[in-house]
């Protein structure tokens, strides 16, 4: 037996602030063995056999919620996909009394996604079932942050003492929050850059470091991680256009052809072309947004397995 | 706690010696032998009788390893979950005669979830079981083809085994 790094006790993954970083590098060390399976004649185990998970996304998404659904599946657990407009939720009935409607029907895992901050901590002290959060409002969606962090690992061999720049829209991302806390937490230098409007300076209380300097940003970057910009609810008070937000601040080949040759590049997804990221660049050898998305099924399985084996503890 | 030395590094030696030739003897088409052992001890065990049937048939002879964790069948029974680790096959076990390799046969639950797990890699022309230790009490149906020593254990005794590559030194122990 492999002498575990860390003895894994909890039953619910509700963000990275409160995680520590062993904590964080046990869910890595368990995402590198479960990947391995993908690569297998039979890309399925049976850890989860017998367990129920519930998708519950009150907030729409599609990669998400089908990465989840394929890694519960790869570890042959059954799967409900509950979404809002589809579920009681419209006809009034709370989060509370849906969660345990779905305890009653002995659910081992509620996946959620809401809108509200805190969702996911609000059910975790109500239900017995384990809560994964998968995006709760501005406030976390750990499981991007871990497969960034995974993705980084693999590629880099460490994440301890590389610079990392997030680029974009900061202050309305739980992606950014998620990473800011993960990165930190394993001894990155975090860069914050974007309009000022999108990244104010206090984030600088998070431990990273904030410019509107787009050029002394992705300098000395080993990793850049690109955030879509929400054009649907920002462009008319955040910036003054896109075009210009792809002027300031966008990826082109010119700022690219500036960055240090080795220099990852990174994107959450959905992307936009020729907005935050060239075209080219997207598909360049630097770039792992798509080896982020299969590490993302890694890395869920991983989480699916520890908060079920955590749940006795 | 009582410990009780039963085989020194002569003795292991001398018993994976045995098994290499029985395996040879037991498979006239060395063709199709590889080695796959289980984490953590079968592993390093798994490449010793690999090398030892090459030196034998003069040829080497590949081998692999298994961790069965996530195949186990007491997830819910346990407090915290048991770390898992990466199994590395690197070789197609499809149309192979596959010898499993372990330290101690005991329920022979482990054994069940490496066959399991096997069977996600390929489908094998036939599986051996090769196991340092037999100590008894099975639970399923298994019985090993080569074992290099049969040690008749009570149930709540623990058998331990050392190993150069993972501990530093070959040994099997007997805790009461």
């Amino acid at each position: 037996m492999k002498k575990p790094r860390f003895t894994w006790r909890r039953k619910d993954l509700l963000g990275i602030e409160e995680l520590s970083a062993d904590e964080i590098l046990h869910i890595l060390d368990t995402a590198a063995a479960f990947k391995q399976v993908g690569e297998r004649h039979i890309k399925k185990v049976p850890s989860l056999r017998g367990k129920t998970l519930v998708n519950l996304f009150i907030e729409p998404s599609t990669r998400t919620r089908t990465s989840f659904e394929l890694a519960a599946k790869r570890l042959s657990a059954d799967v409900v996909n509950i979404t809002a407009t589809a579920s009681s939720l419209v006809k009034g009935e709370t989060l509370k009394d849906t969660a345990r409607n779905l305890e009653a029907l002995r659910t081992d895992i509620i996946v959620i996604r809401h809108s509200a901050a805190g969702a996911p901590h609000f059910l975790a002290q109500r239900v017995k079932a384990s809560i994964v959060n998968a995006g709760d409002g501005a406030h976390e969606h750990p499981t991007q942050a871990l497969l960034d962090a995974f993705t980084i690992r693999e590629k880099k061999g460490a994440i301890a003492g590389l610079n990392i720049t997030i680029l974009g829209d900061i202050l309305y991302s739980r992606v950014a929050r998620s990473n800011i806390w993960l990165l930190t937490k394993l001894g990155a230098r975090v860069t914050l850059a974007g309009p000022s409007t999108l990244v104010p300076r206090v984030f600088e209380q998070l431990g990273c470091r904030v410019t509107y300097d787009l050029d002394e940003a992705i300098r000395d970057a080993d990793v850049i991680n690109l955030l879509r910009i929400q054009h649907e609810r920002q462009r008319k008070t955040m910036f003054p256009s896109i075009g210009e937000y792809t002027a300031m601040f966008g990826l082109n080949k010119e700022r690219f052809a500036r960055t240090k040759p080795d220099a990852l590049i990174m994107h959450p997804g959905p992307i936009n072309r020729g907005v935050e990221i060239d075209s080219d660049i997207a598909d360049c050898g630097r770039s792992v947004i798509l080896e982020q998305v299969t590490n993302g099924l890694a890395v869920r399985m991983a989480v699916l397995y520890l908060c079920v084996g955590g749940q006795s503890a | 706690m009582n410990a009780t030395s039963i085989m020194d590094a002569v003795a292991i030696e001398r018993a994976l010696t045995r098994m290499a030739h029985e395996i040879v003897e037991g498979n006239p088409q060395t063709d199709t032998l590889v080695f796959v052992g289980l984490r953590t001890h079968g592993a390093p065990l798994a490449r010793r009788l690999a090398a030892k049937v090459g030196e034998i048939i003069g040829r080497e002879l590949p081998s692999g390893e298994l961790d069965i964790t996530m195949h186990r069948d007491d997830l819910d029974l346990r407090e915290t979950p048991p770390a898992v680790g990466p199994s590395h096959i690197p070789f197609d076990v499809t149309d192979k005669t596959v010898v499993l390799v372990d330290d101690v046969l005991f329920t022979g639950r482990s054994i069940r979830a490496a066959m399991d797990e096997l069977s996600d890699f390929g489908r094998p022309r036939c599986i051996r079981l090769a196991v340092l230790v037999d100590r008894g009490h099975r639970e399923l149906p298994i019985r090993p083809d080569y074992v290099g020593k049969n040690l008749p254990t009570a149930r709540t005794e623990r058998v331990r085994v050392s190993l150069a590559e993972t501990d530093g030194k070959d040994e099997v122990l007997i805790e009461k």
